[in-house]
């Protein structure tokens, strides 16, 4: 169905402009129908999310596993899935009222609604899957690594740095990589947080419009079975292969960390 | 020396990164209770919006969420168990079954907006369903048909063999077995799956973008046909495209406030059905 519809937007645009052209603006006369925006808008939030989430996500995972006591990861756990629970409008909406003027302040713009606050509050919907497939990494690095590192007069830190985060690799890749595809397809928290302005950003303070945004903003007004319409469809499809894609390379270091301690 | 303040280094990285995701949580629950609390009421829920929704309650959103959530459920559960039953249960292992599985757990990893066309495309238009209710929770049914496959195969894998080989030693069916035996036992964990996925379900938005949510309507539907108004949305249209935005900022902060309690509540009362089955075993 998706693949249907979208080949009904190549029969209209040429392939080449819609990789290689520099505008999306669909409602002008000629119809400039050009991914670029979008994909770096998309990309620019996604590298900020990470950049935030991963070394937040990794460390609080191996606090977890390897300093917190029992009773205090027993409860800090469930607030780790409590997190995970909230829905995407509700960090939204946090990130007009709270993350935005915050921004604004710092940074004395205008508004906040650019890219960084999208990657802050895209970060705090991906931390969630990267401590929690972390964890269970550093968790699997058998016990005998870290005994055998000790006995070596390593102390508790070499070993966490130079022996199980190593061996847990794998699996932090992962989960940084489901991290990501979650990221990648969040729609409504950029929608409401990132000022959808589609035009090539230059910087993370720059108004930007991602993917799924764009499809929520413009898939509402368009009229049935036009050029547009199935130029949302294409853009769709083009998202659909990167999580795909992203996706299995996760699946695929799972597997291997699955290999490597069976 | 220097080694020594490199260790203490570390032990912050680590415990101020924990520390910072647990005040992420708090700010976020607290900035939203603080400031909703007191719009929340019992008439806050029960009542209609009025004066072009800058006052009243959210009444009709409650009940489309409600609604929406019950097709959902109703359209994913069936399935969803019936194909992890046969997955579990029958399928030999296989290359077949691995694509299957394989195919199963992408699917989960979609963007929810995509899920969004394809059931604008579909139950809207192929279909001819319409914007409607039906064709929102048909959509959200898709959406949670992996959830509730991957944790019913979870359950079901936790049975030991030998409860299923006694069975079939007495005389049994296999389907026989699988209903009153498989089953029952596997229950509470099938439970938590689908209450989970419930909770998503609701707090979803993208999806029933264009498949059926509506502006306002100023009444509880009465037609699995109509337009509804859900939760997530109506905070979305507060916070963004109303035309009154700082007036109805307290009526936002508490719509998101009944939100996050009504998923909340949901996933306490998950967290609470495995605790108690953990406990049994």
């Amino acid at each position: 169905m998706l693949l249907y519809n979208s080949a009904a937007f190549f029969a209209d645009v040429k392939p080449v402009d819609f990789f290689t052209g520099s505008q999306w603006d669909p409602e002008s006369a000629k119809g400039k129908y050009s991914i670029a925006p979008l994909l770096v808008s998309t990309g620019l939030v996604t590298l900020g999310a990470m950049l935030i989430a991963v070394p937040l996500g990794i460390f609080t995972a191996a606090f977890l596993s390897e300093l917190a006591h029992p009773k205090l990861k027993n409860i800090l756990k469930p607030f780790i899935e409590m997190l995970a629970a909230i829905p995407s409008v509700a960090i939204g909406f946090l990130g007009i009222v709270l993350v935005g003027p915050g921004i604004a302040k710092i940074f004395g713009l205008a508004n906040g609604l650019n890219a960084l606050n999208g990657a802050v509050l895209l970060s705090v919907m991906a931390l969630p899957t990267i401590i929690t497939i972390s964890e269970d990494a550093i968790n699997a690095v058998p016990q005998s690594h870290r005994e055998a590192s000790l006995a070596l007069v390593a102390n508790k830190w070499e070993t966490l740095f130079k022996v199980t985060i190593p061996a847990a690799l794998p699996g932090l890749i992962a989960a940084v990589m489901l991290g990501l595809g979650r990221a990648l397809g969040e729609t409504m928290t950029v929608l409401m947080a990132t000022g959808n302005a589609a035009v090539l950003p230059t910087g993370f303070l720059d108004s930007v419009r991602t993917i799924t945004a764009t499809i929520a903003i413009e898939m509402g007004e368009v009229p049935f079975q036009t050029t547009h319409y199935f130029a949302l469809f294409a853009i769709a499809v083009v998202l659909f292969l990167i999580t795909l894609a992203i996706n299995l390379a996760g699946e695929y270091f799972v597997n291997r960390l699955r290999k490597f301690h069976a | 020396m220097i080694k020594k303040l490199k260790y203490i280094v570390d032990w912050i990285l680590l415990t101020g990164s924990t520390v910072i995701v647990c005040v992420i949580l708090g700010i976020i629950l607290g900035d939203i209770f603080s400031k909703g609390a007191s719009a929340i009421s019992w008439d806050f829920i029960t009542g209609l919006p009025t004066d072009g929704m800058t006052k009243g309650g959210i009444l009709p959103a409650v009940a489309g969420t409600l609604v929406l959530t019950l097709i959902t459920t109703l359209f994913s559960v069936p399935f969803g168990v019936a194909c992890a039953i046969y997955l579990n249960e029958y399928a030999k292992p296989s290359v077949f079954t691995n694509i299957i599985r394989a195919s199963i757990r992408n699917l989960a990893g979609i963007p929810s907006i995509i899920y969004g066309l394809f059931g604008l495309a579909l139950f809207v238009q192929s279909l001819r369903l319409g914007t409607s209710v039906l064709s929102a929770g048909l959509t959200l049914g898709l959406l949670s048909l992996p959830y509730i496959i991957t944790t019913t195969e979870e359950a079901l894998k936790r049975i030991p063999n030998s409860m299923r080989e006694a069975t079939l030693a007495l005389g049994a069916t296999q389907f026989e077995t699988i209903k009153d035996v498989v089953l029952p036992k596997a229950l509470p964990g099938i439970l938590t799956g689908v209450i989970l996925t419930m909770s998503r379900a609701a707090g979803e938005t993208a999806p029933i973008l264009f498949t059926g949510v509506a502006f306002y309507i100023n009444d509880v539907g009465t037609s699995v046909n109509q337009e509804f108004m859900a939760l997530p949305y109506h905070l979305y249209m507060l916070s963004t495209q109303h035309q009154a935005i700082e007036q109805v900022r307290p009526l936002a902060y508490a719509t998101a406030g009944v939100l996050i309690l009504l998923v909340f509540l949901l996933n306490i009362i998950a967290f609470y059905i495995r605790y108690k089955y953990r406990t049994k075993d």
